[in-house]
């Protein structure tokens, strides 16, 4: 028994390190992605064109427009003098942002009294309504301090009862959540889970293909030896991919990793054994390699999207929430993210554990009743 | 099953059948194959003998029938018997992007060949497939005959007692067939029991004992002598005469003869018991004009007997098959 177990996994060892691209795959790919997150796609958006409907025409008006053309969020691009031609700029898209102040601007400022710039922001473009909505809240915040203790001065140490300027601009959501540091180790489980589903999905299938799989079957070598020797060295693939992962994430996004390492290990493996598991279960269903493949993404995009790699599950509707909580890699993101980012321990952990646990005997059970030792 | 049967034969059959959904694959199939013997397992491509092959080694289960396989039930006690058979598919099932010496080691290990005799049993296989100087070659490698060599050095790297070979010959060259052949005679020297399934019409002679099947059906079985001695008790004509075209046509009308088979420049008729001798023949096309070269009893081929114990409707397409499957080479 040992020596067949044995001689399964140093076969699988070998068809591993033989298949350099498949390698090669499974350690750059998350280094790519990565790599396009953290750098190329970058979610602050500068040097908007923008568009200026300057009723007061003052000093105070041009000291602020000073701020936002300062802060390289935007290019004050145009003048007008009306708020039709503003409407006109953003709907052609040759603005993407509009600032108005009204024609008491100044007045109202000096006279203390609470005043607003309305800056009007296209968006059709997430990314650059973002962008816009933060920088305009920030000079915002900025701009009424300045002119505050502008007026402070002035009127002797009284502090006016409100904030005398308010840039009134919508909020979309908090893009806090989305930067990379947030992102990537969702993205480290979402690849983990696909390259583990994928591999050994294929790896069985080709088995299937190449006629292998017969001369197994006709080996006195056991169900779950197979089973084993498959999934032994893919779960030590799977650790190198990761670990592989996790150092190009800390040094070159210097993603804080605040809680237990050996922790994290032990956790992921509940999550391997799940996923290898469904890996299994599609080999069994696959006739071709490329079926394989194709099923995996099936699986894999609902996953990415519901998970909440992207997009936060509170946010979304019962139907997809109830979705999100039979995948496994919602559980596991909550690991990553908890241990990672939040540095917590076990103890909070114990229901993704429990989850993970049980999604993973189901679905390596299944395999093995579904893989059965026969063909047809 | 009685304890001199588990002595005398390695594989008998009762009514072992396979049906997949509406098709009758394997149709009460039942087999004796001795221990020791080379038993050769002859149909067109479809026939069965593949399914059955399966379901002796526990690749399929039967639908119906029973099956014995070294004295074990083959549907109660599949790992009894896996223990002790090798199976070698056309296929070959060997790992490409494995070594010769990978594959040998992987199969010792998963048939638990034990570590103070594996090193060992690795090498005499080498040796046996002339693979020496070649051990750390990717199999992808190894051309047709090499790879066959080699898939038969991992199926018996276990001494099995018995060795199921299914198609073995297939799409490899007729010089690497024939050592192959010398090979398995060594095995069959060394006690243990052969049992090959071919197409090739020709690899009966290698055999001591055959079965032929067609659709599904054993239409003969027996010992090679006994087949050729039962068969065809009219003979075959081998007849050489001009023109071709008109003999054949004349000779299809004649009381008695079976068959006419173009072979080459002559003429083959398979003659029913009681039909006509050879100088009947020959006079018979005289009398109508015909240039008779040659007109003389032939030994029949395997092709010829097997052809003969098929239903007389049924001939025609199975010559075409068979003539097919000899050129094609698949």
């Amino acid at each position: 028994m040992k020596s067949r177990l044995l001689g399964m996994m140093r076969k699988e060892f070998i068809q591993m390190w033989r298949d350099r691209i498949t390698m090669a795959m499974m350690l750059f790919m998350p280094m790519m992605l990565l790599g396009i997150i953290g750098w190329a796609i970058n979610t602050d958006v500068k040097h908007m064109p923008t568009a200026v409907f300057d009723q007061s025409r003052t000093r105070e008006s041009r000291d602020l427009l000073h701020t936002f053309a300062n802060s390289q969020y935007f290019n004050l691009d145009y003048y007008v003098d009306s708020y039709e031609q503003v409407t006109r700029l953003i709907d052609s898209g040759r603005a993407k942002v509009g600032i108005i102040f009204p024609p008491d601007y100044a007045r109202l400022l000096k006279q203390q009294r609470a005043t607003q710039v309305q800056v009007i922001v296209d968006a059709s473009d997430p990314l650059v309504a973002t962008s816009a909505v933060n920088a305009a809240n920030a000079i915002g915040q900025v701009g009424s301090l300045q002119i505050a203790s502008g007026t402070l001065q002035r009127s002797a140490g009284r502090v006016p009862p409100i904030a005398p300027l308010d840039v009134r601009v919508r909020a979309w959501y908090n893009p806090d959540q989305v930067s990379a540091i947030y992102i990537i180790p969702g993205l480290l489980g979402a690849i983990l889970m696909q390259t583990t589903i994928t591999i050994i999905a294929m790896v069985v299938v080709r088995e299937r293909e190449r006629g292998t799989l017969e001369a197994l079957i006709v080996s006195p070598l056991r169900r779950w030896e197979l089973m084993i020797g498959k999934i032994v060295p893919n779960v030590l693939m799977a650790y190198a991919q990761m670990t592989f992962a996790l150092a190009f994430g800390v040094w070159l996004f210097d993603i804080p990793v605040r809680g237990s390492l050996p922790l994290l290990y032990f956790l992921s493996l509940f999550f391997i054994m799940g996923t290898l598991g469904l890996g299994i279960l599609l080999s069994t269903l696959a006739k071709t390699q490329q079926q394989a493949m194709q099923m995996s993404y099936f699986i894999f995009i609902p996953s990415i999207y519901l998970s909440g790699v992207l997009f936060p599950i509170e946010g979304m509707p019962p139907l997809a929430r109830a979705v999100a909580y039979i995948i496994p890699l919602t559980y596991y993101l909550q690991i990553l993210r908890g241990i990672i980012l939040k540095g917590i321990g076990i103890s909070y952990l114990w229901t993704q554990l429990l989850v993970l646990t049980a999604i993973g005997i189901v679905l390596i059970s299944a395999s093995i009743l579904r893989f059965r030792k026969k063909l047809g | 099953m009685a304890e001199i049967d588990r002595d005398t034969y390695a594989v008998v059959t009762k009514g072992l059948t396979k049906r997949f959904g509406k098709i009758v694959a394997v149709d009460h199939v039942d087999l004796t194959i001795r221990r020791g013997e080379v038993y050769g397992f002859l149909g067109p491509n479809g026939a069965g003998k593949s399914t059955t092959i399966r379901m002796l080694c526990g690749l399929l289960d039967p639908t119906e029938g029973r099956g014995y396989v070294l004295g074990h039930d083959i549907t109660t006690e599949p790992e009894r018997i896996k223990e002790k058979i090798g199976y070698m598919s056309q296929r070959f099932s060997l790992y490409e992007d494995l070594t010769v010496r990978e594959n040998l080691d992987f199969y010792a290990s998963i048939y638990s060949v034990p570590k103070e005799i594996k090193q060992t049993r690795i090498e005499q296989m080498i040796q046996m497939a002339d693979l020496s100087g070649r051990e750390g070659e990717l199999a992808a490698h190894l051309s047709g005959g090499w790879k066959q060599r080699l898939a038969l050095g991992c199926s018996i790297i276990h001494k099995p007692q018995l060795l199921f070979l299914d198609e073995p010959t297939a799409g490899v060259d007729p010089v690497s067939r024939r050592n192959f052949w010398d090979l398995i005679y060594r095995l069959s020297e060394e006690g243990i029991t052969i049992v090959a399934t071919t197409h090739y019409m020709d690899e009966a002679e290698h055999c001591d004992s055959l079965g032929f099947i067609y659709q599904g059906r054993i239409t003969a079985q027996g010992s090679r002598e006994e087949i050729k001695a039962n068969a065809l008790k009219g003979g075959v004509l081998e007849i050489d005469c001009q023109p071709m075209r008109e003999a054949t046509q004349l000779l299809e009308q004649l009381p008695g003869v079976a068959e006419v088979v173009r072979f080459g420049n002559t003429v083959h008729l398979v003659i029913e018991a009681g039909g006509p001798t050879p100088t009947e023949v020959e006079a018979r096309l005289t009398s109508e004009g015909l240039k008779v070269n040659r007109a003389e009893v032939t030994t029949p081929s395997i092709e010829d007997i097997f052809v003969s114990f098929v239903g007389l409707a049924d001939r025609r397409s199975l010559r075409a098959q068979l003539r097919r499957m000899r050129e094609g080479g698949v």
